[in-house]
């Protein structure tokens, strides 16, 4: 009894102290993706999507998730999804890494750099978007705008092209360019953080033993980042399966060019379509969780072990 | 040492996890009145008209509003947004949750469809005929916007889509006469050559989303006729008949004469880089399809009426495709007897005067004259009083949203493969699901 009391003790405080999240937490996240989840299996579609006189909210099993996979419109847009995901992150992973070893080479007015690196993180994804709408103007004749006309100017005009509206199936690459430009500098920060965090008496010793500049960054420095690598996938994944805005304000929405899942979802709810928009929520959580989950179990069991 | 590292690591990408999705939940629409509906004597009314002429003109309805229904208060609960997208969207997810305003906008005709089959709407029929609306406005209009012998929602104005707008010292260097349309789309195309012609880099300027979608539609309009063209959106008329292809054709054409650069930009960016450009020597555009809230914007831009002319597209002489924002009477709503006030106030004469003075839109009563209205909306009510009327998919007056948004994509498919077969064959698709679509509802 006594031992209880004091088992309650030790416990107590703290679970009291975690439980209004744990409540909170529990409802507005783990509920509510319960509660999509559930939409997402009945009738709640548009009434001309729906056989004449079923009920809107009866439960009809998983037929909205066949019609989406049945639909080459969502296919594509799946696969648009992949091709923005893979630009993105290894655009990002790239230029990040680059301007982090850049500065960590020691730079005159490195904090000027870094903050000029930083910033575009700092403008709203829609305002950089409308901007980039602009920019990404597809003329290639004369009159051209945007980037076209920079390449014109700088006599690179073979370079002009139509960007995202030049295939509709690999266009969207060009839409990852703002938003690589866009968290590049987020992802040095993280690598820059990683590079300092490492002891000045490793590389020290690294050339004490004669590794040559390459041999101490590949075989020294680049193996303690790579669980700020992970980190920053991890995020730059996430981030590119729930891309919005800047699709918004580029090229708008109901386009073949530019479909993605989570505009899709935005456009059917818009049609009062919530079951479909809600079997497109849970197929979006899904392909986050794919990225999250083992990250998660790597990262506890690694804790675990040491 | 690397323990506490991963340790970091771990935190750092969490934290960023959560500001990151913090920051993206964050940018959708907010309402700019949340606490309406509080008395019983509030009317709420939701539109997406937050700036420019369209909220003087709904300022001015509600002043009309304030005198006629003195024993109400007014809660504008207007939310910003282009064309009324994200209005929409918000306002699906409020009639969702029950959360109905005591009045919405809405486009009248086929978009109401939506609300309509979700029973988020009152039959209005006898408001309606109260009110002496059925012999106020024309009959064409109150027969389009009737569904299975019901109608759900007073208009407010009327808008014309099928409108072309000419740059006259751009056609001249092809000698064209920018006064006169041309009888039918053939000899429009045949304009278009001479243009070409004569130098005129972009003879017609063509932007992305609706704007292709309004090309289409009125070189159907053009080519079948407006009976064929309303059967279109009844079941009447097939989608996949000769007469149509032989449209599509035509539709193919004419965009060929158009800019490239047409599904990377809005309609106002269009008419500025090409049809009026600030300095008129460097347009390069001679015609531009577009609805009549053109010179609204052109007077934006501070330029003379001279600058340009306008006719009805061609071969639809005498039809006025019409679209319309409405107000409706929403299952639930807060207020329905204020609400009822309101509605009135729409159809009345010096509601509509009010509000479509400033808004350049115009009545659709057709007893209202066209006195002290500028130059451009004088002769649109004159078309109006006379014209035959035909619907607008692109703006709601035509079909369901779902239809219209069908219609959209395939104009972007079209635009990256000019293929006139697959666009046929989307469209008999789309017409397939919602062709029938007042008999759904019925």
């Amino acid at each position: 009894m006594k031992r209880k009391m004091r088992s309650v003790r030790t416990w107590g405080p703290g679970l009291l102290l975690v439980s209004p999240s744990i409540l909170l937490i529990g409802f507005f996240v783990y509920g509510l993706i319960g509660w999509s989840a559930n939409i997402s299996l009945t009738n709640q579609n548009s009434r001309f999507e729906r056989a004449p006189g079923t009920a809107a909210d009866a439960h009809i099993g998983l037929s909205n998730y066949t019609t989406l996979f049945g639909s080459p419109d969502f296919i594509q847009s799946l696969k648009h999804l992949g091709i923005l995901a893979a630009v993105y992150i290894i655009g990002a992973l790239f230029f990040g890494m680059l301007w982090a070893l850049l500065l960590e080479k020691g730079v005159r007015a490195e904090g000027l750099f870094r903050t000029v690196y930083l910033f575009p993180m700092a403008v709203s994804m829609f305002a950089s978007g409308v901007v980039w709408s602009w920019l990404l103007n597809s003329d290639t004749g004369a009159g051209a705008s945007g980037l076209n006309q920079l390449f014109e100017m700088a006599g690179l005009g073979f370079l002009k092209n139509q960007w995202w509206v030049s295939s509709p199936t690999w266009g969207i690459a060009a839409i990852a360019m703002p938003a690589i430009w866009q968290l590049s500098g987020y992802i040095m920060a993280l690598f820059l953080a990683g590079f300092r965090g490492i002891p000045g008496d490793l590389r020290e010793a690294a050339r004490i033993d004669g590794a040559s500049e390459f041999q101490l960054y590949r075989h020294v420095l680049f193996p303690q980042l790579s669980p700020i690598a992970l980190s920053a996938l991890i995020i730059l994944g996430h981030m590119s399966l729930k891309m919005f805005d800047i699709i918004m304000a580029i090229s708008g929405e109901k386009n073949v060019y530019s479909s993605v899942p989570m505009v899709t979802m935005w456009t059917l709810t818009g049609q009062q379509d919530f079951a479909r928009a809600a079997a497109v929520a849970i197929i979006l959580l899904v392909l986050v969780a794919f990225l999250v989950v083992p990250y998660l179990f790597h990262t506890s069991r690694q804790e675990r072990n040491s | 040492m690397t323990r506490v590292r991963r340790k970091v690591a771990v935190v750092l990408a969490v934290t960023a996890v959560m500001a990151v999705s913090a920051c993206s939940s964050s940018g959708t629409g907010t309402t700019s009145a949340t606490s309406g509906g509080t008395t019983a004597k509030n009317v709420e009314v939701f539109t997406w008209w937050a700036a420019g002429g369209e909220k003087a003109g709904l300022d001015g309805m509600i002043s009309v509003f304030k005198k006629d229904c003195s024993q109400y208060s007014f809660t504008n609960a207007a939310v910003a947004g282009g064309g009324g997208d994200k209005a929409k969207t918000l306002l699906a997810n409020n009639l969702k949750a029950g959360n109905a305003p005591s009045s919405f906008q809405a486009h009248a005709g086929g978009e109401l469809s939506d609300y309509i089959a979700n029973d988020q709407v009152e039959d209005i029929t006898s408001l309606f005929k109260e009110a002496g609306l059925d012999n106020a406005f024309p009959k064409d209009l109150v027969d389009q916007i009737t569904v299975a012998g019901k109608i759900y929602s007073v208009p407010a104005d009327v808008h014309r889509a099928n409108v072309v707008w000419v740059n006259p010292l751009v056609l001249k260097k092809a000698k064209l006469d920018p006064t006169k349309a041309p009888a039918t789309v053939k000899d429009w195309i045949a304009d278009l050559a001479k243009l070409k012609a004569a130098g005129v880099a972009t003879p017609l300027v063509l932007s992305k989303g609706f704007a292709e979608e309004m090309l289409l539609e009125s070189t159907l309009l053009g080519d079948l006729g407006v009976d064929k063209f309303n059967g279109l959106f009844d079941g009447s008329t097939k989608w996949d008949g000769a007469d149509v292809t032989a449209a599509l054709g035509n539709f193919k054409t004419l965009v060929s004469y158009s800019n490239t650069d047409r599904e990377t930009m809005d309609w106002d960016a269009a008419l500025s880089k090409y049809l009026l450009p600030s300095d008129p020597a460097t347009a390069t555009g001679g015609y531009q399809l577009m609805g009549d809230w053109v010179p609204a914007q052109i007077l934006s831009l501070k330029m003379p009426d001279s600058a340009y002319t306008y006719w009805p597209a061609p071969g639809t002489d005498g039809v006025y495709q019409w679209l319309s924002d409405s107000f409706t009477l929403p299952k639930g709503g807060t207020n329905p007897e204020g609400a009822k006030c309101w509605l009135k106030v729409v159809g009345s004469a010096a509601g509509q005067k009010a509000f479509n003075m400033v808004k350049g839109s115009i009545p659709a009563r057709s007893d209202a004259t066209s006195e002290g209205y500028p130059k451009y909306q004088q002769w649109a009510m004159a078309q109006w009083k006379k014209a035959k009327l035909a619907p607008s998919l692109a703006h709601g007056s035509a079909g369901p949203g779902a239809w219209n948004n069908d219609v959209q994509t395939a104009m972007s498919a079209f635009s990256a493969n000019p293929d006139v077969a697959t666009l046929q064959k989307t469209l008999v698709a789309a017409a397939a699901k919602y062709a029938n679509w007042r008999s759904t509802l019925g």
